[in-house]
């Protein structure tokens, strides 16, 4: 090749790479790349590095130790996880849940949903070097988890609901921080149009990069944000409605470009949509209860007493500590941050599930990870990860 | 909506001399012997169920075999608010049911994760690798029920 007089010898270079597993990213993941120059022909995606037998373990636990075990695999978004679980031992236990607990789950998982956008819209920033935007995502996201910190006790792992309702009533303290922290991420989203969004150098390294077509995104079973970037138009949360969002008015924001511009923007028109939520539940909420009374019933008036009537907090009865429910199984959806989450649980009428199923939207993010990589750019291999938001604790169970 | 989303399907599976247990409004299970697997599932593909949710497999000693669990679904307007449950059996002494991976490509995962933790092979899958167990994983086939999970006990001092 002949370029300007010098002469200019291409050495074809193929090798094989290994990139992680020491926390490539958003936790240790092992991903086996062939490449050919700078472009890669094959990957092998290698999870289990943080693996916890959540499946196992779940055969050897009393339903309810059980909450904190399956929120766990995805901390950032645990509120979802929790209901997921809760929906499918619920269904074989055949428990109402009052209107108020039932708006209560929407309204903690909005802001676990929001959580777990900035958080990945954080990881992805950093992964095409923007560190601004790692600093911001985490930042933002402290505003929400002091909110569920203030409602549920915990920043993360909250273990906040529970068969036949949730732990712990709305206060007015918490409305209000809420509607502050609403006012506060509309302000930061116009900042993050103009910082993150619009910025040439974040389009450059996403626009046209991991392009996944509609056929594409079914054929994988690709979840969430990932296959509505893809142009399909799909969410739990209105196929099959659960705590309160068929009285809800929210948006489902599809792009059918499918790369990984389309997909961080499906993220962030989602954040507008949760925050509309929030609204809605605060304006909306009825008062009640927020136990199944089958169970309310059972706890002793002295602790009622105390508990709910001086905090409005919910003890929990004996009954919880080894129900058993009848034979039967059940499967449960959830719009989790990340897509969609199934839970299969079998019962066969002891104190522990028979089975325990968890398919959580990283896990399905594995073979599209796969299939998208293969013919990338090397370089091209943080924004392909970034974009999807996979996460390898929720992957891994 | 007056119909039953359930219904329609079920009408659909009629047609086609496919059995259908009725489990609620928008559940249902097809129970198939494994010779007739891909069959119903290349059929429940062409009335539109596009994608698999879970693949599971459960293991039950006392009858020595295997339930594979296929829950299949659709990102179609109204077919998505149907999951329906393909069930099938294998033996102990013959563990294997043939894959499902020309009909639908998102059984990958559940598939391989199906052979390292219960040691059913998918005959046709060409990934039959183990996926999240080191290599040195010792013991095999870690979610039969004769795989025991070893707890340490608990030690509390006792102090006087």
């Amino acid at each position: 090749m002949k370029s300007g007089g010098m002469e200019l010898d291409i050495v074809p270079v193929s090798g094989e790479l290994n990139v992680g597993p020491q926390h490539p990213g958003s936790g240790h993941l092992r991903i086996f790349v062939k490449l050919n120059g700078d472009i890669i022909e094959d990957a092998e995606i290698d999870p289990g590095y943080v693996h916890r037998a959540v499946e196992k373990l779940g055969e050897n636990r009393n339903y309810i130790h059980l909450i904190p075990l399956v929120e766990r695999p995805a901390i950032l978004d645990s509120v979802n996880m929790n209901l997921g679980y809760i929906l499918a031992v619920e269904k074989i236990l055949n428990v109402d849940v009052p209107e108020r607990a039932q708006y209560l789950r929407s309204f903690a998982a909005e802001i676990s949903r929001i959580a777990s956008h900035l958080y990945g819209m954080g990881i992805l920033a950093i992964f095409i070097g923007h560190s601004t935007g790692f600093m911001w995502g985490f930042g933002d996201r402290e505003v929400w988890v002091q909110i569920l910190e203030a409602l549920t006790g915990a920043r993360i792992t909250n273990s906040y609901i529970i068969p036949g309702g949730v732990r712990r009533d709305l206060t007015p303290a918490i409305i209000e921080m809420t509607k502050k922290a609403i006012a506060f991420q509309r302000k930061k989203i116009k900042d993050w149009e103009r910082i993150f969004l619009n910025n040439p150098n974040i389009k450059a390294r996403l626009q046209d990069v991991g392009v996944m077509t509609r056929e594409q995104a079914i054929e994988w079973g690709a979840a969430g944000p990932n296959l509505r970037g893809s142009g399909v138009y799909y969410d739990a949360r209105k196929s099959e409605p659960y705590g309160a969002y068929s009285k809800l008015d929210f948006e489902i924001p599809v792009y059918k470009e499918g790369d990984g511009y389309a997909r961080t923007l499906v993220r962030f028109e989602e954040i507008e949509q949760s925050l509309r939520i929030l609204e809605q539940v605060i304006k909306d909420i009825p008062e009640g209860q927020i136990l199944s009374d089958r169970f309310f019933k059972q706890i002793p008036p002295t602790r009622l007493k105390k508990w709910w009537e001086g905090q409005r907090r919910i003890v929990m009865p004996g009954y919880y500590a080894s129900f058993r429910p009848p034979k039967g199984e059940a499967i449960s959806r959830v719009e989790a941050g990340r897509g969609e989450l199934v839970y299969y649980v079998v019962s066969d009428g002891s104190a522990k599930p028979y089975r325990l199923r968890m398919i959580t939207p990283s896990y399905r993010s594995i073979y599209v990870m796969k299939n998208l990589l293969k013919g990338a750019r090397y370089a091209d291999l943080v924004s392909i990860y970034g974009s999807l938001d996979y996460f390898p604790p929720e992957a891994d169970r | 909506m007056s119909e039953k989303p359930i219904d329609v399907v079920a009408k659909l599976l009629q047609e086609r001399k496919i059995p259908l247990k009725v489990e609620g409004d928008t559940r249902g299970s097809i129970e198939v012997d494994k010779s007739k697997l891909v069959e119903t599932a290349r059929i429940l593909k062409e009335i539109g169920f596009d994608h698999v949710k879970t693949v599971t497999g459960i293991d039950y000693p006392d009858q020595s075999k295997f339930q594979i669990v296929y829950h299949v679904s659709s990102f179609d307007l109204q077919l998505s608010r149907v999951i329906l449950a393909l069930k099938t059996w294998t033996s102990y002494k013959e563990p294997v049911v043939p894959s499902l991976l020309s009909v639908w490509g998102s059984v990958w995962t559940g598939e391989r994760e199906t052979y390292e933790m219960l040691g059913i092979t998918f005959e046709g899958n060409p990934d039959m690798r183990r996926l999240f167990l080191p290599e040195d994983f010792e013991g095999v086939y870690p979610l039969r029920k004769s795989f025991k999970v070893k707890t340490e006990g608990l030690f509390v001092d006792k102090s006087s």
